[in-house]
């Protein structure tokens, strides 16, 4: 069973995402910012990461940057989660290595798609 | 070395030397190099000033009057230290008007008037040529004493018959001199090149003998000035001749003195000369105006201890006008005496040189011109170069008038020492100083005035000092100086009106300027002026109006023909074409009309030449109609007064577009900073929203989609929706509140409340939050009543959000938060701490930042969690609100609980 990592300071959205994957036939571990995140990647080693950019502490461009660095993550996928619409971070993120970047509120159904077609490449 | 033959061969080695100097001067000139243009050349030449009355006379005035001498160079200071100003205005006009000398000068500002202009050159005639006739004798004397040392020199020049007289020579071959380098050119106005460059050069080279005299008297003769005044101490007698004591007529004397050098260095026809109408540039003025006073100080720095030495030592002559020449030849030296006859000879023949050049200057363009051309009026139309003519009136009148010099220096001269015959014609030049500048500044000044005033002048100075000079020498009997004329006291010409016991000069000067000035003023007030002479009244005045430069002036009409053959007549044709062919126009017939401008230069190139009076008759004879348009001339410097408010107001105008522009950039600047942050605040509003939206919209899709879903997650959603939509409402309102304080539109309802009251009410609306959230509230109200103005709705808000924070971010484990109010002074502070973290000092001003979310450093996430997190905006808020209200918002350190403290100040309601 694929594992999927949650990171988002927003409890909330950590718990609708967190039940889309369970409920997509995901295991979900779930971190509240970048230095938790780190940690989970460290501890659970998940198939994915669907990352929030604005946590506080270490960003999500922060904890992206340090996976790719690392050669073991450089083909984790990475799905960047942003409540700015702005072009500039979509391509910021994108060149740093995020394999796809979803603006919030975003369509649950899509975003499970997106998982999905991920892993599935992945495997 | 003193022998005749030696003497006379340096002496003529030294004059073809000047020779060399001048025609180098002129060569280069013509080759358009000129060595004159040059500030320090044009300061020396100034320095004609110093002739040699000053060479020999100093010592003797030191001898005789102590340091009264010193004014007679202090007066040249002050006029040069005003030079920027005053000579700088006298430049400019003689520039424009092509001024050929003083006399032309005072004729062209009152109306260029012949008669005025004749006036003065009679004046300088007879006021100078003493003046030259000491030069004269100041060589023959110098001669005499070198060749025949230590034998007396007392011979009486008028026993020798002229032939063997020398100074007859000198004045013969000076004479051969000037025609050779003064009248080269017709056109009096243009420089004299080559004389100017020989005169810098003879001022280096009396400067230099004088210099080596006193640093020989003082450092061979004595032991350096300590030694010499040390002697001189020694003898009361003479420490009473050199002192301050000796000045004749005190204080008035003084005074008296120091304007007579004054007025005398701006009007003396050879100061003129080399002052203006030689001036190249009138920038050279600057340079001058500390060079030329520093050279004064030079050649005077030695005076008084060559008078001392002289009266000291035994020198062999009685003669304290010569002690220069007698102390080194008492030491028995030979080449020193010959060089320093050399710097008098130089000194001599400078002022000669110059002298001379201005004056034939005066005699033919202001004596001879308006006399031919007065008989040669009625024939005009007689052809027939009159060029030629010019030149041989100009050398003629050169040649008689060092004849006349040295008829003076035979006949009179001998009765009289340096200094007096200098003094004399001094106060004789002065005349001409107050039709000259008052002319340049009051306007009203007008011919008759002029005319008036210099007459009286005159004959006031003939009274005073010509006519006692002549009844010394016994040509007139003496008997008026003592019993006055016709035995009436108050006439008696040292003493007018009674005024006794004053310096002779100063006597003179006094009484001939209140005659001068009085007369010039007084009738010019109440006289009138012709046209012409308002015009020229006009442009002498405003010469410093740039707008005045180069405007024609004529009205009236010719044809180029006539001009040609008139100019041609008097320049000779090759100066013809010069002025009438701009080398850029077009070839004209000569029938064609003259342009007003083409007249306007004719006449200048004929002022050069004749003078201002002689070239307006000659104009008018070829020139029909108006010959000039004084209202246009008066048009003219209304305008350009008008130009220049004109201007004046344009420059203020462009200062003020210069600032407003500069507050346009300012403001664009914060627009655009403006615009920055407006950006920023919509990105982040943006993104707060999304935040709740992002939740909703997942946990409605979910709902939707998951149709097997547990009733007690289903409510769980459902509770999160409601929530976030809770949130949502609450952020939008608390966006609208922050767009309505920025832009000033939060509609406050202001009255007078009671803050204990409402912060009850306050407290009693979270209380129940804070039991929840396990948060021990202590509340300490220690004023039964607080009244001030506020909006009863708004504080509570503000007092909410205050102890909603303080719940937030107080202690995990035990939140304590402490409601504190307390009078302060005429205001009621209400603090809100908690036992949280505290705010570090960087942080305490950004909390008021819109959406600043607070991040505690060395807190865990873990710590974090759970915090409910806020939009931002509340602290925001509440300050707006507060400030609105005239109270304060701000964070301290909690005095109690040690964590963050926030403190609402509002002032007390009045009663």
């Amino acid at each position: 069973m694929a594992k999927v990592l949650v990171v988002d300071d927003e409890p909330n959205i950590v718990l609708s995402l967190e039940f889309l994957m369970q409920q997509a036939g995901f295991e979900v571990v779930t971190a509240e910012d970048g230095e938790a995140a780190l940690a989970r990647v460290a501890d659970s080693a998940p198939d994915l990461i669907l990352l929030d950019i604005s946590l506080p502490g270490i960003s999500g461009f922060d904890v992206l940057e340090q996976l790719r660095i690392d050669s073991h993550h450089q083909r984790l996928p990475i799905i960047m989660l942003t409540a700015h619409g702005r072009e500039v971070e979509r391509e910021k993120g994108l060149a740093l290595g995020a394999d796809d970047y979803v603006t919030k509120p975003f369509s649950t159904q899509a975003l499970v798609e997106k998982v999905k077609a991920l892993l599935a490449e992945d495997a | 070395m003193r022998t005749e033959p030696v003497v006379l061969t340096v002496a003529f080695g030294y004059l073809a030397l000047l020779f060399v100097i001048a025609a180098w001067g002129d060569r280069r000139a013509e080759q358009g190099r000129s060595v004159i243009g040059s500030p320090t050349v044009y300061a020396l030449s100034i320095a004609v000033y110093c002739t040699a009355w000053t060479f020999y006379g100093s010592v003797g005035r030191a001898a005789e009057y102590g340091p009264s001498f010193l004014l007679i160079y202090l007066g040249p200071t002050l006029a040069m230290l005003m030079g920027p100003l005053l000579i700088r205005k006298m430049v400019r006009i003689a520039s424009t008007q092509r001024i050929t000398s003083i006399a032309d000068f005072i004729s062209a500002r009152y109306g260029k008037s012949s008669s005025l202009g004749a006036l003065v050159a009679l004046i300088a005639l007879i006021g100078i040529t003493p003046y030259i006739a000491l030069q004269l004798k100041a060589i023959t004397l110098s001669h005499a004493v070198l060749v025949s040392y230590p034998e007396a020199t007392d011979f009486r020049l008028a026993d020798e018959s002229f032939w063997t007289d020398k100074s007859f020579w000198v004045a013969l071959v000076l004479a051969v001199f000037i025609i050779l380098f003064g009248t080269r050119h017709l056109d009096a106005s243009e420089r004299h090149e080559g004389m100017v460059a020989a005169i810098a050069f003879e001022s280096l080279v009396k400067l230099v003998a004088f210099l080596s005299v006193g640093v020989f008297v003082l450092f061979v003769l004595f032991n350096g000035p300590a030694d010499l005044f040390a002697q001189v101490a020694d003898d009361p007698a003479l420490v009473d001749k050199l002192g301050l004591a000796a000045v004749p007529g005190g204080a008035t004397g003084w005074f008296g003195t120091l304007a007579l050098a004054f007025f005398a260095f701006l009007a003396l026809p050879r100061q003129f000369q080399v002052l203006v109408v030689e001036n190249v540039d009138e920038r050279h003025l600057k340079r001058a105006s500390w060079l030329f006073p520093l050279y004064l100080l030079a050649i005077n720095l030695f005076v008084i201890p060559i008078a001392m030495a002289g009266l000291l030592l035994p020198t062999g002559s009685s003669d304290p006008d010569s002690f220069v020449l007698t102390l080194p030849l008492a030491a028995g030296l030979d080449g020193t005496p010959l060089l320093v006859f050399i710097g008098g000879l130089s000194a001599a023949t400078s002022m000669v040189i110059v002298e001379t050049i201005a004056l034939s200057t005066m005699v033919s363009n202001q004596l001879v011109m308006p006399l031919l051309l007065r008989s040669r009026h009625l024939h005009l139309s007689t052809q027939g170069e009159l060029a030629g003519w010019l030149l041989g009136i100009r050398r003629v009148a050169i040649v008689l008038i060092l004849l006349l010099g040295y008829l003076y220096h035979a006949l009179i001269g001998d009765s009289y020492s340096l200094v007096t015959i200098g003094l004399v014609s001094f106060a004789a030049a002065a005349q001409f100083a107050p039709a000259m500048l008052i002319g340049m500044y009051w306007r009203g000044a007008n011919r008759i005035g002029a005319s008036l005033g210099l007459s009286a002048g005159f004959l006031v100075w003939a009274y005073t000092l010509l006519l006692p000079g002549f009844a010394q020498s016994g040509w007139l009997d003496a008997t008026f100086l003592t019993e006055g004329l016709w035995g009436v006291a108050w006439l008696k010409p040292y003493a007018l009106f009674g005024l006794d016991g004053w310096d002779i000069y100063a006597h003179s000067l006094l009484w001939s300027l209140v005659a001068n000035v009085g007369l010039l003023v007084g009738v010019s007030l109440f006289t009138r002026q012709s046209p012409l002479e308002q015009t020229q009244a006009a442009l002498f005045t405003e010469a410093m109006n740039p707008g005045l430069e180069h405007t024609s002036l004529w009205r009236g009409q010719t044809t180029r023909g006539e001009l040609k053959s008139l100019l041609g007549r008097y320049l000779g044709a090759s100066a013809t074409a010069r002025v009438l062919d701009n080398p850029g126009d077009t070839p004209r017939d000569d029938s064609d009309p003259a342009p007003p401008a083409l007249i306007a230069r004719a006449e200048r190139a004929l002022s050069g030449a004749l003078g201002n009076a002689s070239a307006r008759v000659l104009i008018n004879s070829v020139v029909r109609g108006e010959a000039l348009d004084l209202e246009s001339i008066l048009s003219i410097l209304d305008t350009t007064s008008q130009a220049l408010e004109y201007n004046r107001q344009l420059e203020q105008k462009s200062r003020e577009l210069a600032r407003i522009g500069e507050e346009l950039r300012a403001a664009n600047e914060r627009l655009r900073e403006l615009d920055r942050l407006k950006d920023e605040f919509v990105a982040m509003v943006s993104h707060e929203l999304r935040t709740p939206l992002t939740s909703i919209r997942a946990f409605a899709e979910i709902l939707r989609d998951s149709d097997s879903l547990p009733d007690e997650k289903r409510v769980h959603f459902l509770d999160v929706v409601v929530l976030e939509s809770q949130r949502l409402s609450r952020l939008i309102e608390e966006i609208l509140d922050l767009a309505r304080l920025e832009s000033g539109r939060l509609t406050l309802n202001p009255q007078r409340l009671d803050l204990v009251a409402l912060t009850r009410r306050s407290v009693d609306a979270v209380h129940r939050l804070q039991e929840d959230r396990g948060v021990a509230l202590e509340v300490d109200l220690e004023l039964n009543e607080a009244p001030v103005i506020g909006d009863p709705d708004r504080l509570e808000q503000v007092i909410i959000n205050l102890l909603d924070n303080a719940g937030k971010f107080a202690d995990d484990d035990a939140p304590r938060v402490r409601l504190h109010l307390a009078r302060h002074k005429a205001h009621y502070r209400l603090s809100v701490e908690d036992n949280g973290p505290g705010i570090v000092e960087e942080e305490r001003e950004r909390v008021f930042e819109k959406f600043h979310q607070l991040q505690y450093h060395g807190e865990s996430a873990d710590k974090v969690r759970g915090r409910p997190r806020g939009s931002g905006l509340g602290l925001p808020i509440s300050r707006g609100i507060v400030a609105h209200l005239g109270g304060r918002l701000w964070v301290e350190d909690a005095p109690t609980l040690g964590g963050a403290c926030l403190i609402m100040e509002l002032p007390q309601a009045p009663h």
